[in-house]
């Protein structure tokens, strides 16, 4: 164990954070810790030049390999990137979908024409990407998909049936699909990954309002929707493959710049505590006080992630993390209106309550999507305790 | 940076995980609990001479092996994880860990060699508040006559004081700012130690009062150049320990939980194939392993040299998590054990008692979390 880090380390930190003081200024500016999950409306055509700038300086897909654009940065490197990004308060991510789920998996699974027509758009920032995964009746259980497809006589698929919860679908070009090939299939057995222009007639986005006002999610209708015949990634009834895969892809990189962000969040309700006065009550100060010692706990989590753990095999801390974090993030979302106190419940635009009323409508959802709390409990009783397991749809 | 182990590290911590399986099982633990000093002699001997475990923590200079807080830790957890019923904790994390932090250069070269070598037992008073002994200082006074120290006063709470050769008393002395830390050897008139019949019976605790008790000048033993600093070094240093074998603690909870419900059938199936049941075993891991990830991280953080300050917050982070894993993981396994739990003979009473015993030892969760605050808002 070794927490110092080294030199050349030091100096590519120092050149990101450089960049990034550089960059993320004069029209940027105004993007400073905006957009990402819970803001994601936040100035979306702003947020696509900024992807465009990161591009011209070679910052986005830092971890892919140099052959497809990337920088091919080690897992160390990728880290302080995605550090110095969020501490100098770079927006939500636009690309994140293109660059974090669709692009390694085509990488990993894709033919070298898909490579060719897919890849350079995500890097250069100039086409973004919606998951298409869940469905009204696939969520927990997402095996269940009953979206259809089928080729045509002409090599070409198509697509009939609805997604839903598809985060900035009204902000992207494409489209990946989980959906049903071999009619009568069940559960993992007969789907297809399928790759579809959004922009075409046979689909219809329709946003979903959340609690806290925005509709960063969508339902996306599929009614004869075309996909080309050379843009199914893998084997027809082999889609479940495909997308285990991508859900693979989420490696912790960016763990720990999502970390940042929590901790200006943090420190946004370490103000506001201040500011009113709040900072004095006892049990305000055991909260704080409990909410930094979960910063501390995902940090060296996160760590402990990144070293490989105690080797191969179980990866306890990996499998804890998603519940840990979702919890701790909702927490502090009722930790922050509670700081607000009356002022909270009044609508604002005030810079000091408004991202706290996002984080504590918002975080409800941190603990739903990617794997319920209940889901994430079942995984972690069965893959970190060896107990039995629940029923699993019919392979 | 690299938060993996090394193979040093990993060995050490296999090596202690076998060696207390095997010598440290609930028949062992139950049978030193009701021996005279509360241990087993002849373990003790073994973890101080042949397994050299005394001298992890100890400087080599003083003969000590030189290694770090990370694998004084990983071999806590596992004492704590078994209950090891020893002198350990208040020889290593108490005693030497003083001497190291605050005591003068003599005092070192005096008790250090043998501690390392597992020659000798000593012990430190166990404060239930966060002062970093400030508490136990105040409740004895020290006064000077030429050459010749008089303690009198009492400590409430010393652990495995009846077995101590020394033990190290925290005392006032007028006119000074801080607590001065004094050696005094077991034997010696006008000390008196009563052995307290503690709920928790696998680590012993004795009051201790001194009427007069008279030292030479040598046996003041503070630097007190490093002593302001030396306190909050190893007051952070004591509670990293205290975290670890709490963490220890939660896992055995968890494993002994998770084997029980494994086979305990009810209409007729095991217990763990239902979903409340799956899902507090998995509540309890999460905990764990977020402990773990505080108590490794404060270790590491303490072995690669940290300001004071960073030293104070993390280890108490560590221990504040610590605590409250530990007692919640000791009564789910009391719980999901049902009936037999708040027996006598199923083992989680032994961890549930240990759990609440070890919840204030140098400061509660609340406490820490207290003073957790008061760094973070002073900004």
């Amino acid at each position: 164990m070794n927490l110092q880090p080294s030199t050349t380390d030091e100096a590519f930190r120092a050149e990101v954070a450089e960049w990034m003081r550089r960059h993320l200024s004069g029209r940027f500016e105004s993007l400073r810790h905006r957009g990402g999950p819970g803001d994601e409306e936040a100035d979306p055509v702003l947020r696509k030049e900024w992807e465009r700038e990161l591009a011209a300086g070679r910052w986005t897909c830092v971890g892919w390999p140099a052959e497809h654009g990337g920088r091919g940065l080690s897992i160390e490197q990728q880290v302080i990137f995605h550090e110095e990004y969020a501490r100098a308060g770079g927006p939500g991510r636009m690309g994140h979908i293109g660059e974090g789920l669709i692009g390694p998996t085509l990488i990993a699974f894709g033919s070298e024409a898909q490579k060719r027509r897919f890849l350079p758009g995500i890097v250069a920032g100039t086409e973004y990407w919606a998951q298409g995964y869940s469905e009204p009746g696939a969520g927990s259980d997402l095996a269940n998909v009953q979206t259809r497809c089928w080729q045509e006589a002409d090599g070409s698929w198509r697509v009939q049936g609805q997604k839903v919860w598809t985060s900035l679908a009204h902000e992207s070009e494409w489209i990946f699909v989980l959906a049903r090939s071999e009619p009568g299939s069940k559960g993992r057995n007969g789907l297809s990954f399928l790759l579809l222009p959004l922009a075409q007639p046979g689909v219809r986005i329709q946003p979903i309002r959340q609690m806290g006002g925005g509709s960063e999610f969508n339902e996306v209708f599929f009614d004869g929707a075309a996909a080309e015949a050379g843009h199914l990634v893998g084997k027809p009834g082999e889609g479940w493959k495909v997308a285990m895969g991508l859900l693979e892809f989420e490696r912790g990189v960016s763990t720990l710049g999502q970390q940042m962000h929590f901790a200006y969040e943090f420190d946004l309700v370490v103000k506001a505590a201040q500011a009113n006065g709040s900072a004095a009550n006892p049990q305000v100060r055991q909260r704080i006080a409990q909410a930094w010692c979960g910063l501390r706990v995902m940090r060296y989590n996160a760590l402990r992630m990144l070293s490989g753990g105690e080797g191969p095999g179980l990866k306890r801390e990996a499998l804890i993390y998603k519940y840990y974090w979702s919890n701790w993030h909702r927490e502090l979302g009722k930790l922050a209106l509670d700081v607000l106190g009356p002022a909270g419940d009044v609508v604002s635009d005030d810079p000091r309550i408004r991202p706290l009323q996002q984080l504590f409508f918002f975080s409800r959802a941190d603990t739903i999507y990617a794997g319920t709390n209940e889901i994430q409990l079942n995984l972690i009783a069965e893959r970190g305790l060896d107990m039995p397991r629940e029923p699993r749809p019919t392979a | 940076m690299n938060f993996a182990f090394t193979e040093d590290q990993v060995m050490i911590r296999d090596a202690a995980r076998s060696f207390l399986a095997e010598e440290s099982g609930s028949a062992a633990v139950r049978a030193a609990m009701s021996g005279e000093h509360g241990f087993d002699a002849g373990v003790w001997q073994r973890i101080g001479s042949e397994l050299g475990w005394c001298g992890i923590p100890v400087a080599e200079e003083y003969g000590g092996l030189g290694l770090g807080a990370v694998e004084l830790v990983l071999v806590l957890e596992q004492m704590g994880r078994q209950l090891l019923c020893a002198p350990y904790f208040s020889t290593v994390c108490l005693a030497a860990n003083l001497l190291a932090q605050l005591g003068s250069e003599q005092a070192r070269r005096r008790f250090l060699p043998a501690i390392a070598e597992g020659r000798l037992c000593l012990t430190a008073p166990l404060d239930s508040g966060v002062e970093d002994w400030h508490e136990a200082a105040a409740l004895v006074q020290a006064n000077r006559k030429g050459e010749v120290w008089t303690l009198s006063g009492h400590c409430p709470r010393v652990p495995d004081a009846g077995a101590a050769d020394w033990l190290l008393i925290f005392a006032w002395v007028e006119g000074e700012r801080l607590p001065a830390l004094f050696a005094v050897p077991r034997e010696i008139s006008g000390l008196d130690i009563k052995p307290l019949e503690g709920w928790d019976a696998t680590r012993r605790f004795s009051s201790i009062s001194l009427g007069g008790v008279t030292l030479p000048a040598e046996d003041r033993i503070d630097d007190a150049l490093r002593l302001e600093d030396g306190l909050s070094r190893a007051a952070a240093l004591t509670r990293l320990a205290i975290a670890a074998e709490q963490l220890g603690v939660a896992q055995q909870c968890l494993d002994l939980t998770v084997a029980y419900t494994a086979t305990r059938k009810q209409f007729g199936r095991a217990i763990a194939s239902f979903q409340a049941v799956k899902h507090r075993c998995a509540e309890m891991m999460v905990r764990i392993e977020a402990t773990r990830s505080a108590v490794y991280g404060a270790a590491a953080l303490a072995a690669g040299g940290s300001t004071t300050d960073a030293q104070a917050i993390e280890c108490a982070v560590a221990r504040t998590l610590a605590a409250d894993t530990c007692f919640f993981c000791a009564q789910e396994a009391i719980q999901l054990h049902g009936g037999v739990g708040f027996t006598w003979e199923y083992d989680p009473q032994l961890y549930f008692k240990r759990a609440q015993a070890s919840s204030h030892w140098l400061g509660n969760a609340d406490a820490l979390r207290e003073r957790i605050a008061r760094a973070l808002l002073a900004a």
